[in-house]
């Protein structure tokens, strides 16, 4: 067959645009899971939580995260009476294996704070990806690419919460990913799975029957650094006001 | 046709201009994924990649279809809403083949204390114990029963 150069420049993107619908394919999807009828969060009981630090190994095992690396930690505030602006925060090894004990005479308030990445609707760490390796799932997951992302980091940069970290190991951006492999099988996520108190609750927002509306009717929730417009979607009970 | 008199070549450079840009069509075909773009701007197949992540934990619901009996001891006690992965540890490779994968054997002396030590820091309405005064080194499940630990069951502590 004799092709002009003419016959060539008309057919090249012909066999473009073809060859594109022949790559297209149907998306892979968990059997049974709807995506579009899921709006996941967390809430989080600050007065329930006992800093046993159950949720941060379970996660640790669940997700394989490394040493040294925390997709949920938990915090403890301790808030003297003189100075109500600058807590003393402690969270050793992430709270893993607990905290350390507190003299009864000690004067003040003390408290748990189970952090995690708050999944927000308007997520900073997605904005500034340069590669499209972060996203915000069509369930309201923001989740890692860890075959697209290439490590620049500046995610880590951007989160307000610092709930991300590089992977050492792979060299990617690594966060909570809310078990996304758990919650599409009809699971609760492991830190909810292992929390022996109930402080953390795995939330649907579009489901009508979630106990959490009715929580969120009746007790007085925030989230973190409402300030900064993230649309966190993790809530917290009770929340004390010296939390950043 | 007077202005395109001298312009031949500028319309072979219009062509190259052209052919490179057919190349780079035909390149990004190739180099974005098919699913890039189906849902955001981002690789939509990493959602069920994502989502076909093994589970290391099985869930309450597996542990009470075989340990339907733990379950009813549980029922009405303190520990009535404490998973059994909260303290057994993760254990989906033991619901996936109960047979050949045994769960370990726990130590109540770990365990136990990892809740209740006291400490100013827990909330006041949570059961907190000096593990050295309260018992004496006497293990905890001689009077305790961890599944429901009210010192006689279904009695008030």
């Amino acid at each position: 067959m004799n092709l002009s150069r003419r016959q060539l420049m008309i057919l090249l993107p012909a066999a473009a645009i073809a060859w594109e619908h022949v790559l297209a394919g149907t998306p892979e999807a968990a059997p049974n899971y709807t995506m579009s009828e899921h709006w996941w969060s967390m809430l989080i009981d600050i007065p329930k939580c006992i800093g046993c630090g159950n949720c941060v190994r379970a996660c640790q095992a669940e997700n394989d995260v490394p040493d040294g690396r925390f997709r949920t930690w938990v915090e403890r505030y301790h808030v003297s009476d003189e100075n109500m602006m600058y807590p003393e925060v402690i969270s050793p090894d992430g709270g893993k294996e607990g905290f350390p004990s507190v003299a009864k005479e000690d004067a003040g308030k003390y408290f748990f704070v189970p952090k995690l990445c708050n999944h927000c609707a308007d997520s900073p760490c997605t904005q500034v990806c340069p590669v499209g390796a972060t996203f915000i799932s069509p369930d309201g997951v923001v989740l890692v690419d860890q075959k697209y992302c290439m490590g620049c980091a500046y995610c880590v940069q951007a989160c307000p919460y610092g709930c991300r970290y590089i992977h050492p190991e792979k060299k990617v951006a690594d966060k909570c990913t809310l078990c996304y492999h758990r919650i599409t099988k009809g699971l609760t996520t492991a830190c909810c799975e292992a929390c022996p108190t109930g402080a953390r609750q795995l939330v649907d927002l579009k489901n009508p029957n979630d106990p959490i509306h009715e929580f969120l009717r009746t007790h007085a929730v925030q989230v973190l650094k409402p300030q900064m417009a993230t649309g966190a979607k993790v809530f917290y009970n009770e929340l004390d006001g010296s939390v950043r | 046709m007077s202005a395109f008199r001298d312009a031949g070549h500028l319309l072979r450079f219009a062509g190259l201009f052209v052919l490179a840009f057919i190349i780079f069509l035909v390149v990004r075909k190739f180099v974005v994924p098919k699913s890039f773009g189906e849902y955001g701007h981002y690789r939509g197949a990493a959602i069920g990649e994502i989502a076909a992540h093994p589970a290391h934990f099985a869930g309450h619901q597996a542990c009470e279809a075989c340990h339907a009996d733990i379950a009813d001891e549980k029922k009405g006690g303190k520990h009535a809403h404490v998973n059994c992965e909260a303290c057994h540890g993760p254990l989906g490779k033991h619901a996936d083949d109960p047979a050949s994968v045994t769960p370990a054997k726990l130590d109540t002396a770990v365990l136990c204390v990892r809740c209740h030590a006291a400490s100013v820091a827990k909330p006041k309405n949570f059961p907190q114990v000096d593990a050295a005064d309260h018992a004496n080194g006497v293990p905890c499940e001689t009077c305790h029963k961890p599944h429901n630990p009210a010192l006689e069951a279904g009695g008030a502590k």
